[in-house]
């Protein structure tokens, strides 16, 4: 644990370093959040082929818990995948390779049932997209084919409310998902996300196809998910990584360049490139 | 005006009614065949013809419900043998298969297409009747089955391929395995289209007669099960309309007229009720 945990070794908190190891160790999902300071996930020295496109070099990250994650980088830097390799989602496509290491509280992902690590970090997509379904069905979804034993019903409004979506739609759950707006609609994938009460969430540049206005919107969610959950967001909009993210993974041609606090990141950043980045002389 | 620009104008008006008059050529052939039916045996049709047996030569009245009968239980034996094996062979296709081996499937499957309904008969007349020593209504099923199976195998890989990636994303995401993700999401996406390649692949083999003439053969009274022979509309207007008897002939119409407004009317309904749209967004 230590040897995957450096930093835990230092806070000396075996009591949340325990808590934060249950879900996984034991099936207990009972456990609340632990302090901050913990790492929930931590990616060692990863190298990522897509055939024989060496996507992402030696990146290493480490995924603060109940803290906002931010991944920024021009288009085609590797971010996106660095984020799919959180919840193992390459794995849907064909000649991928994943060499190094990804712990989930202590828990090398790859060791673990590739359904159950998705349960329990959960993703949200860039173009909202909810399942030709009702409301209430994209919502239960996960629930259904996890084999959710409680009630439906309250399960779905919980992570309706969560995704800050319940005094919307709750008069017309039954209606189909389309209806919504899609400021809505990715709301509304949050919370299909969040119903399996994901330790983690990504958030794969979720704002990229709304206004201004469900922008601030989601951003505004995220704020009020923290303390329950750990997030991850890859964005292209700079501004929005300074909003709403604590620490902040600078990326290019597949490095990461640069990983610091976000108040330090955009102020006095470390590498030059970084620097041309973040003052929009390239990307 | 120039010369030059009259003929481009006239050329334009000439092409501009040509392909006009080709586009109501097409639609007239509908229509002229369905007056000339409703002509030729609009008179003929009666209550008796959907109730009564055929008449015995000589005599005036009866009809073809055991022709009726007979079609509509060789299309549910069509259904129930080429259905499934198209369905699953199309998911296969669109779903799990790889390169080579769909290439290969969609190649035989669009040659199967092309062998001639007549070399369908043979087969099923060696496979089915004669190990039987007779003809069958299971027979003339299988060979019909047989024909179904090519047009719902490639339609149902259509309408699956067309079901936007984003969906099958978003299910794996939530921990659904392959044909969980298979059955709850891209199966419902696309069950209008898919239910309306197999209507439309029925209504198709409804008019075949060659390979019943020597699967499913004919039978004046009612078949009483599976393993008789059966009488069938198409057959049973190939045999009237090449009798000696006047009466036939007009009887022949009739059910020639029957035969068209059953696919007609399957077309219409489909049409109408199921290809109004997908059920999914388009981006």
């Amino acid at each position: 644990m230590n040897a995957a945990f450096p930093l835990m070794g230092n806070t000396g908190s075996g009591a949340s370093t325990a808590a934060s190891k249950s879900r996984i160790a034991a099936e207990s999902s009972a456990t609340s959040a632990p302090g901050a300071g913990t790492l929930r996930m931590k990616v060692t020295k990863i190298d990522f082929y897509y055939g024989k496109n060496h996507a992402l070099h030696n990146v290493s990250l480490d995924v603060a818990t109940n803290r906002v994650t931010a991944l920024i980088g021009p288009s085609g830097c590797g971010k996106s995948t660095l984020l799919r390799t959180l919840n193992r989602m390459h794995e849907t496509l064909r000649h991928t390779r994943l060499e190094g290491e990804i712990a989930l509280d202590g828990v090398n992902i790859l060791t673990l049932d590739v359904t159950k690590l998705r349960r329990l970090v959960g993703m949200v997509f860039q173009k909202p997209n909810p399942f030709p379904k009702s409301i209430y069905e994209n919502v239960a979804y996960g629930l259904r084919i996890n084999g959710h034993k409680g009630r439906l019903d309250e399960a779905v409004e919980k992570s309706l409310r969560r995704a800050a979506l319940w005094d919307e739609v709750k008069d017309k759950l039954h209606k189909s998902a389309y209806a919504l707006s899609g400021g809505q609609q990715q709301r509304l994938c949050i919370a299909r996300a969040l119903a399996v009460d994901p330790e983690v969430l990504l958030l794969d540049e979720p704002c990229s196809a709304l206004d201004p206005v469900n922008t601030a919107k989601i951003e505004e969610l995220l704020f009020e998910l923290k303390p329950s959950c750990t997030l991850v967001i890859v964005t292209h909009n700079m501004q929005q990584a300074a909003r709403v993210s604590d620490s902040t993974a600078f990326m290019l041609n597949g490095d990461l360049i640069e990983f610091s606090p976000t108040g330090q990141m955009f102020t006095t950043p470390s590498d030059p490139r970084t620097e041309a980045y973040i003052t929009g002389r390239f990307g | 005006m120039s010369a030059r620009l009259i003929w481009r104008k006239s050329l334009n008006v000439t092409m501009l009614s040509l392909t006009g008059l080709c586009a109501l050529l097409t639609v007239s052939a509908l229509f002229f065949i369905l007056g000339y039916l409703m002509w030729n045996g609009g008179k003929d049709l009666s209550w008796n013809f959907f109730t009564r047996l055929p008449a015995p030569v000589g005599e005036l009245g009866g009809g073809m419900a055991n022709a009726i009968l007979g079609s509509l239980k060789l299309l549910l034996l069509a259904a129930l043998i080429g259905v499934p094996i198209g369905l699953l062979g199309g998911v296969y296709l669109a779903e799990f298969g790889g390169r080579t081996v769909p290439f290969l499937v969609r190649y035989t499957a669009d040659l199967l297409n092309g062998v001639p309904s007549i070399v369908i008969g043979i087969f099923a007349y060696a496979l089915v009747v004669m190990p039987m020593h007779h003809f069958s209504t299971l027979a003339g099923g299988f060979a019909l089955g047989i024909m179904v199976i090519p047009t719902v195998l490639r339609n149902t890989e259509s309408f699956l391929r067309d079901v936007p990636s984003s969906l099958r994303e978003g299910s794996f995401a939530l921990g659904a395995n392959k044909w969980r993700m298979v059955a709850t999401v891209v199966l419902p996406a696309a069950s209008r289209g898919i239910l309306t390649g197999v209507l439309l692949a029925l209504a198709r083999v409804a008019g075949e007669t060659a390979p019943l003439i020597f699967t499913a053969f004919g039978n004046r009274y009612w078949s009483p099960g599976w393993m008789q022979p059966t009488s069938s509309l198409p057959v049973i207007i190939y045999t009237y309309a090449t009798g000696p008897y006047e009466d036939w002939h007009r009887q022949a119409w009739a059910a020639g007229l029957v035969l068209l407004g059953l696919v007609l009317v399957t077309n219409i309904l489909v049409r109408t009720f199921l290809s109004g749209g997908t059920s999914f967004e388009r981006s």
